[in-house]
């Protein structure tokens, strides 16, 4: 590879990187079209957070910052009137759970019914585990006497063939 | 004995074929709704045909009441309209909560007498079911309710309590499987309640 042909490839990745870097922050200014503003950097930073972390109740899997369903932009409006009040993460996010229940909160809380998503996976390691461990197979003596025996068998057998 | 080689695997197997089969059936959709054996929450809206009347909670109190949440942009709230107007001619108490983006103060691109024109008009071609219509303004009480599009209806009873929140449209099947059971057992306490009073 010549200089020439470096130097391209060089400017072509460059290019590149800034281009998909260019295209996330433009979809990270496309998810909030409201303009809001806000009176502190820490409501700004609060608002971002909480739009991706509670999820639209109409769309089957998406936060309210990037859904442009009609209730999500109502919500979007909801968290900033909320967050511009002076109310914390926790406070906004009770707010809606008391409207819209747990389905609303991308954190699921621990109960009866949920308290599975936690356990199984723990279970199925531990009965893989165990199923693993009664499987291994025992090395006796006699094992390996027999496998030696074959194994001089087999040689015998190359030895017969050259 | 059974092997529980082959044994654990196989009840293992049924387990998840069971598990996965009612998962045909279910509705992601389908969620407990939050509004249900509460209040209706403390409201002060316009009416949506005559803004300087204005609506609170006492518009709900010793009537049992459907709230149907309504737009003329949703086609399926166009679909149950007829249906609505027909339980109302039977006696069935009937409140809008008009629901519109497109009035939004914000972002809304129609004027409120443009959309008053358009009730007007859907209500004349397909019936119109309301006694009257509350117009939510900036949708905040849809919100309070956990409404999360439109058509969705409530049964509101005496008190003020919600009892029923349906999401979709109604028709003959939903009303009679989800409403008349509770909406009967209402009426009948509503009338016992009124022979009481006037005796």
């Amino acid at each position: 590879m010549n200089l020439l042909t470096q130097r391209f490839f060089l400017i072509l990745s460059i290019w590149a990187v800034l281009m998909s870097s260019g295209l996330m922050f433009s979809n990270d200014a496309q998810a909030t079209q409201e303009n809001y503003q806000f009176a502190t950097e820490q409501q700004r930073q609060d608002f971002k957070r909480l739009t991706k972390e509670l999820r639209c109740p109409m769309c089957q899997n998406q936060n309210i910052a990037d859904s442009d369903a009609m209730i999500s932009h109502d919500m979007r409006r909801k968290v900033y009137q909320l967050v511009s009040q002076g109310k914390d993460h926790d406070q906004v996010i009770d707010f809606m759970r008391q409207r819209y229940g747990d389905f609303v909160y991308y954190q699921p809380p621990v109960n009866n019914s949920t308290i599975w998503l936690w356990i199984l996976p723990f279970s199925v390691l531990l009965i893989g585990g165990w199923i693993l461990f009664k499987r291994r197979p025992e090395i006796t003596p006699s094992d390996t006497q027999a496998e030696a025996d074959l194994l001089a068998k087999a040689d015998e057998m190359l030895e017969k063939d050259k | 004995m059974i092997n529980t080689r082959f044994f654990v695997p196989l009840v293992a197997f049924i387990a998840l074929v069971f598990f996965l089969y009612q998962g045909l059936f279910s509705d992601p959709r389908e969620r407990d709704s939050q509004a249900l054996a509460k209040p209706m929450p403390t409201f002060s809206l316009p009416d949506l045909m005559e803004p300087s009347v204005i609506y609170t909670n006492d518009v709900f109190t010793d009537e049992v009441s459907l709230l149907n949440i309504w737009g003329v942009w949703c086609v399926t709230c166009a679909v149950e309209l007829p249906y609505l107007t027909e339980l109302s001619e039977q006696g069935v108490r009937f409140v809008g909560l008009y629901y519109d983006q497109d009035l939004d103060p914000d972002f809304g691109t129609k004027t409120l007498a443009r959309v008053q024109q358009e009730v007007i008009e859907t209500t004349n071609q397909l019936g119109n079911p309301f006694l009257f219509n509350i117009f939510d303004v900036y949708r905040d009480t849809s919100l309070d309710l956990g409404v999360t599009g439109a058509p969705e209806t409530l049964l509101i009873d005496q008190q003020g309590i919600i009892r029923v929140h349906h999401i979709g449209d109604i028709n003959p099947r939903v009303w009679d499987s989800k409403f008349v059971p509770i909406y009967n057992e209402l009426m009948a306490q509503q009338s016992l309640h009124q022979t009481e009073n006037h005796p």
